[in-house]
């Protein structure tokens, strides 16, 4: 959503404006004067450059006003924006809004921090307790049902158990676990099949990228395909595994969803290390901020690694207390759009199963707009392809670290651990300390280093150079096999049920690339990083790829800090935790392992995607990661591969013998994670889908059993069916009494605009196309408006109330558009005429009176009124009093029967509408509605703008040359009347039908031949059926239709298609009732 | 003519909705307070902000017209809301529209001043409470924060799918004014009340 800086009302939405196309282009002088080429120019031909071009925008939803803004039409950023009538700037640079806009966060924007010493166990290489890293207090519990938890540690509440059923068995698990980490915790590790292989597949990560264990919520409500590692456990959750794809629920879904709008100065993405420092730095400023996570707990990945918890929750206290400060906990930002503009999902009661309360909405769409972010989204960890890499045990080693830190839970008994990088050390110690049995590292690198030394020294068996090269087991693993980096001679087997993979991280730079920012490779990260941004955002911590805490936490505190101090505020410097230095040594950078032949090695393995089908792609010719994406599908199922993205393009770049860095990423686009379409919906469904305009006589048409139409956002009645009355038979009873008694009808849904000013004449002769300064006042004309073009735009009357001032009708779906219309031309092109216009529908309510008696039912409630025909002719208007209410009465007829509008106040249209009603009782007073409106208007011939027309109609065409001045030097649409187009002889006519079976009934959008038998195709058109009824005053259904040359062919007869029929049909004139105009004065 | 409008019984565009309105400021404690406050007179008034009838009309009123976009002018029972650069709404008392009307039109002698009743156009509903500004959110795009859209501030903008003209009142304690199109004032209601569900 862009801002767009209205010139008068500062920055809003862009869903406030209307766009109004190219600038300067202005109005010909003299349009007479163009040959038909430059008149065309001026009518169709814009400019389409590339970047900066001035156009034209209305404040519509605002304060009316047309402007105009110099956009770059690559990027979409507004330039600049001026007033009408002012010379476009000649630097088209960001207006202030956006001054002092920040490049992306840089890797090298680290002020250094002096490392302290510190006892953190994690490195020492003993055996320390997992309770002292994290553990929620002393809980200790056996959990007899849950062999895989351990008896301490983790952020579970081990005192609070709940049950839960998957695939159709019961477990308990506790306040705190994923149903992953709950799953876990009874052992059970496999969560499902592949979508096309049907290989069984486990829980494979600890978060969001989770491409496995995809699972179905069956209880308390269904939904499919969410990620087991993403759901929270409650009482009473039944979920099953899934074959790759879910079902979606049957029945309606009960809760409710809402949105809410936020604006910050600072936006804080992720509430790890590099969150939480920026979130702190900024925190006591007074500036106002959000911080967002999609868990329910701060700390991001301290939660898994479980370090410096104490101070997560010291900064989480800080930030509750600070008042501007907002903390969305389980609410992930999934879009980030113009203007930083972002979106995010908060889940807000599905933690809470069967006990979530009815009146909080399930789910909220925050709409965040906020002056600066920063995003500290983190990055994933990386799997390899080798051999066999998608048995059930196979798990990203952090994310295993994480179920023992943060859930108490060992993911396996006996460990491999295969890597590339140091990270994966940190994850086999806290395993070891934990219980598990770690076999043996399996490390590429040849020079592992000082974490290598660490885990000898716990006793943990190091392979250095060498790869995972083989997997066993069925369906969860038993035994891996190592051997030395690109060999396949002396292999090693070791028996394990689980096998900890790291083959690097993968910033998260969804955000960040969504936002229109540019990634570089990184090198030694062997990942693509965040580079620079047009817009004012910062990337901070391992999102940035940055990896040493040290340095994360002083980057996040830097760019909170920064952010606020550009938006003028002071920044305080947030107490950093104490970090020990780690070694570190470089990572390998490797994507593809050789393996023994015919054993797959998944890349994708959601998609089932695997190295043999990347070798087919760029076998077929494709070099560009997006085509091996569409070729393949790697990375488009709904973990949009974030573990397997990076790794495709690596295998690519190997196999098409290119760097990984000269292929790129695929494009990013939100949601960064699945939102569902209720949530995106929220509460604009069912009744509030979209708005429902009523009049003031609505629940008047409810009660008598009205039967309503939508006439853009209104309700109108449609038809009053009595006694079980189909609406054929209601219809022609209603046109019946119109015809023959008196009829009323609810008009209030006709727009009106009220024209004033001294040059208001002038105005309307200009916008209408035919002469408007000479009516007089206390008169009404009918008026056609159209384009430029000449093609009919709406019509309507016009009731002159003074000399200077007009009172405009336009159609009920035609309001808006024709106020804006008049506003365009009034401030852009001709700002010198004093006119005002004002729009004034719902100040007034209408009631058509119709029928030979209504002058009867009139003069009853209208005593001072003198209602003859010649002291109250046709086309004339009247203030008088109409059943005590102060009314203006216009005789206007859309019926050719005698008949009048009467305007009042809508707060007592009510009173009117019954005094009608009750006067009317003697003469049978029916009410109508839209329909016999429709019959009683087409048997006329009079057209409906938008039915009978289609914007490619001019006046001639529906045979109101009449209504086309010829005095008038100019108006709109006039020039285009000379063009060869307008005058060609085969131009379709607005014409009536009379099927020759006077039962046959054409639908209408009903194609017109020539000849009884259809030639073969293609067939010649003639024309086509706009409007089809029947009319209870000719005794017979009648269409009207617009015909090529149709006036010419007046008696002719054609052939409409009708199923497999052609129905014989003759050509009539439109006006089919009363020709003559007898009835009109009763 | 007036001396029998009193006897014509008035509906205002919500006045059957009352019912649900008052059940939901009463449920929620007062954390939204919700109510129509119907047949304010309001007058469209159109002129050359920088034109001699501008003070002239100013007088007239004893109020000067905004020229500050987006603020409001209080004096007494009448508020002047600015809705452009040359345009506003006075809103007064119930019955005051044609004296209003009058005293500008006089007021503007020979300037091409264009005086509208728009009374019956918008109804305005009142929105007070401690949450008053939670419930707009859910539906309002703009920043609402007292310290951004302070009191005497109004805005033109959009609340849930339709359009409104939205002032703060005087202090923050005194809530809202969202004056809505008469048609759409069902549907807003119908939005508002959803919307308030978390808080009754």
């Amino acid at each position: 959503m862009l801002l767009i800086p209205c010139p008068w009302c500062g920055p809003r939405d862009e869903a406030e404006f209307h766009y109004g196309g190219q600038a300067h282009v202005p109005y010909p002088e003299d349009s007479a004067a163009l040959t038909d080429e430059e008149w065309a120019r001026y009518l169709f031909f814009r400019d389409n450059p590339k970047g900066p071009f001035a156009e034209r925008w209305s404040h519509a939803a605002g304060c009316r006003r047309w402007f105009n803004a110099v956009r770059d039409t690559a990027t979409n950023e507004i330039l600049s924006v001026y007033r009408s009538g002012e010379p476009r700037p000649d630097n088209s640079t960001r207006p202030g809004l956006w001054a002092g806009v920040l490049q992306g966060g840089s890797g090298g924007h680290n002020p250094p921090t002096a490392p302290q010493s510190s006892t953190d166990p994690a490195g020492s290489g003993t055996a320390a307790p997992v309770s002292g890293r994290g553990g929620l207090g002393e809980e200790t519990t056996p959990v007899a049902t849950q062999p895989f938890r351990l008896p301490t540690g983790g952020r579970v509440h081990r005192g609070e158990r709940l049950r839960f059923t998957f695939d159709g068995t019961e477990y308990e698990g506790f306040r705190g676990d994923t149903l992953a980490s709950a799953l876990l915790a009874n052992g059970v590790i496999e969560a499902g099949t592949s979508i096309k292989l049907g290989r069984p597949r486990g829980i494979f990560s600890a978060g969001v990228e989770e491409p496995n264990a995809v699972i179905q919520i069956e209880a308390p409500f269904p939904e499919p395909m969410l990620p087991a590692t993403t759901v929270e456990l409650y009482d009473g959750l039944v979920a099953s595994s899934l074959p790759g794809q879910g079902r979606l629920a049957t029945e309606p879904d009960p809760a409710r969803y809402d949105a809410v709008h936020a604006h910050c100065d600072l936006l804080v993405v992720g509430a790890g290390p590099a969150g939480l420092a920026a979130a702190a730095a900024a925190a006591r400023s007074g500036a106002r901020v959000i911080l967002a996570d999609d868990r329910p707990e701060l700390g991001g990945s301290l939660l898994g690694s479980g370090e410096l918890l104490d101070w997560a929750e010291e900064i989480g206290a800080l930030l509750e207390v600070a008042p501007e400060v907002s903390v969305l906990r389980r609410t992930t930002v999934f879009g980030h759009y113009d203007d930083n503009h972002l979106l995010a999902v908060e889940r807000r009661t599905s933690h809470l199963g069967a006990e979530a309360p009815e009146h909080v909405s399930r789910e909220r769409v925050w709409r965040i707009r906020a002056r600066r972010v920063v995003l500290a989204t983190g990055a994933h960890e990386r799997s390899l392809a080798f051999a066999d890499n998608d048995r059930p045990g196979v798990m990203l080693a952090a994310s295993a670290r994480a179920y023992v830190n943060r859930h108490g839970v060992l993911p396996g008994r006996r460990a491999v651990v295969f890597t590339t990088n140091d990270s994966a050390y940190a994850a086999a110690l806290d395993l070891a300390a934990a219980g598990v049995d770690v076999a043996a590292i399996v490390d590429t690198r040849p020079e592992p280093g000082e974490w290598a030394r660490r885990a000898r020294e716990s006793g943990i068996e190091v392979l250095s150079g060498h790869a995972v090269v083989g997997t066993e087991g069925d369906p969860r693993l038993t035994a891996v096999t190592a051997a030395p980096y690109g060999e396949s001679a002396g292999t090693r087997e070791f028996a394990a049920d689980l096998l900890l993979v790291s083959g690097g991280w993968n910033p998260v730079a969804h955000l960040f690339s969504q936002a229109g920012g540019k990634l570089r490779y990184d090198d030694t990260l062997g990942s693509f990083v965040p580079g620079t941004c047009r817009q004012a955002v910062e990337v901070a911590g391992s999102a940035n790829g940055v990896l040493d805490l040290a340095r994360v936490l002083a980057q996040g505190a830097a760019a909170g800090a920064r952010a606020i101090e550009a938006e003028g505020y002071a920044s305080e410097a947030p107490r950093l935790p104490e970090v020990t230095a780690e070694p570190h040594s470089p990572a390998m950078r490797v994507f593809l392992v050789p393996g023994p032949a015919g054993a797959p090695r998944f890349v994708d393995l959601q998609r089932d995607v695997t190295v043999d089908d990347l070798t087919r792609a760029t076998g077929a010719g494709l070099r560009s990661v997006e085509h091996t994406k569409r070729y393949t599908t790697a990375g488009t199922a709904n973990d949009q591969g974030k573990t397997s993205g990076v790794l495709a393009g690596g295998v690519v770049a190997e196999l098409l013998g290119v760097d990984v860095s000269a292929l790129g990423t695929t494009t990013f686009r939100p949601p960064y994670t699945p939102v569902s379409f209720a949530t995106l919906a929220g509460r604009d469904r069912g009744a509030l889908h979209d708005p429902i305009r009523t009049t003031a006589l609505h629940d008047w048409h409810v009660m008598h059993g009205a039967l309503f139409e939508n006439v853009g956002q209104w309700k109108r009645p449609w038809y009053y069916p009595q006694d079980g009355e189909d609406m054929e038979t209601a219809v022609l009873r209603e046109c019946a009494a119109a015809r023959d008694g008196v009829a009323f009808m609810d008009a209030s849904t006709l727009g009106k605009i009220d024209v004033q000013g001294p040059d208001a004449a002038v105005f309307l002769d200009r916008l209408y196309t035919n002469m408007m300064s000479t009516l007089k006042v206390g008169m009404i004309r009918y008026g056609v408006m159209c384009h430029l073009d000449g093609m009919i735009f709406d019509d309507g009357t016009v009731i002159r109330l003074a000399q200077d001032r007009f009172l405009v009708t336009t159609t009920t779906g035609n309001a808006a558009a024709v106020l804006d219309w008049m506003e365009e031309w009034l401030q852009t092109e001709w700002p010198g005429l004093r006119v005002h216009c004002t729009s004034v529908t719902e100040q007034w309510a209408t009631v058509a009176l119709v029928g030979p008696r209504s002058r009867e039912v009139l003069g009853t409630l209208a005593p001072a009124l003198a209602v003859d025909n010649d002291s109250f002719p046709f086309m004339a208007w009247r203030d008088t009093t109409v059943a005590g209410v102060e009314a203006r009465v216009c005789r206007i007829s859309f019926s050719g029967e005698l008949a009048y509008e009467i305007n009042v106040s809508p707060w007592e249209a009510l009173a009117l509408w019954e005094a009608l009603y009750e006067a009317g009782a003697p003469f049978g007073i029916t009410p109508y509605g839209t329909e016999t409106m429709h019959v009683l208007r087409a048997e006329k011939g009079y057209p409906i703008i938008g039915q009978d027309t289609d914007g490619t109609v001019t006046p001639h065409d529906l045979g109101m040359s009449w209504a086309v001045s010829k005095k008038k030097p100019d108006f709109i649409g006039k020039r285009s009347y000379a063009r060869a187009d307008a005058v060609r002889p085969d131009r379709k006519h607005l014409v009536g039908l009379l099927p020759e079976d006077p039962g046959a009934f054409l639908p209408e959008g009903t194609q017109l031949v020539a000849d009884s038998v259809l030639p073969a195709p293609p067939v010649p058109m003639l024309g086509h059926v706009t409007s089809s009824y029947r009319s209870a005053a000719l005794g017979r259904t009648f269409a009207l239709a617009l015909v090529k040359g149709g006036r010419d062919r007046i008696g002719e007869r054609l052939y409409a298609p009708v199923g497999d029929r052609l129905v014989p049909v003759t050509v009539a004139s439109p006006v089919l009732y009363d020709p003559e105009g007898a009835r009109r004065d009763g | 003519m007036a001396d029998t409008a009193l006897t014509i019984p008035r509906r205002s565009p919500l006045s059957h909705a009352a019912d649900r309105l008052a059940a939901a400021t009463r449920t929620s404690g007062g954390a939204v307070r919700l109510a129509e406050l119907p047949f304010l007179a309001q007058v469209n008034v159109r002129l050359d902000a920088k034109g001699a009838a501008a003070d002239a009309v100013g007088l007239a009123l004893g109020l000067q017209l905004p020229l500050e976009p987006n603020t409001v002018v209080r004096a007494g029972e009448l508020t002047a809301v600015w809705l452009g650069p040359d345009e506003w709404l006075v809103v007064g008392p119930t019955g005051g529209q044609r004296d209003l009307e009058s005293r500008i039109r006089a007021a503007s002698g020979d300037e091409p001043v264009a005086v509208t009743d728009v009374s019956a156009q918008r109804t305005t509903l009142l929105i007070t409470g401690p949450r008053a500004r939670d419930l707009l959110a859910h539906g309002c795009p703009l920043d609402l924060h007292p310290r951004i859209f302070r009191a005497g501030c109004c805005a033109q903008t959009t609340l849930a799918r339709t359009q409104i003209v939205l002032v703060a009142r005087d202090e923050p304690k005194a809530g809202f004014w969202v004056l809505v199109r008469s048609s759409f004032a069902d549907y807003l209601t119908d939005w508002l009340l959803d919307a308030a569900a978390e808080y009754v």
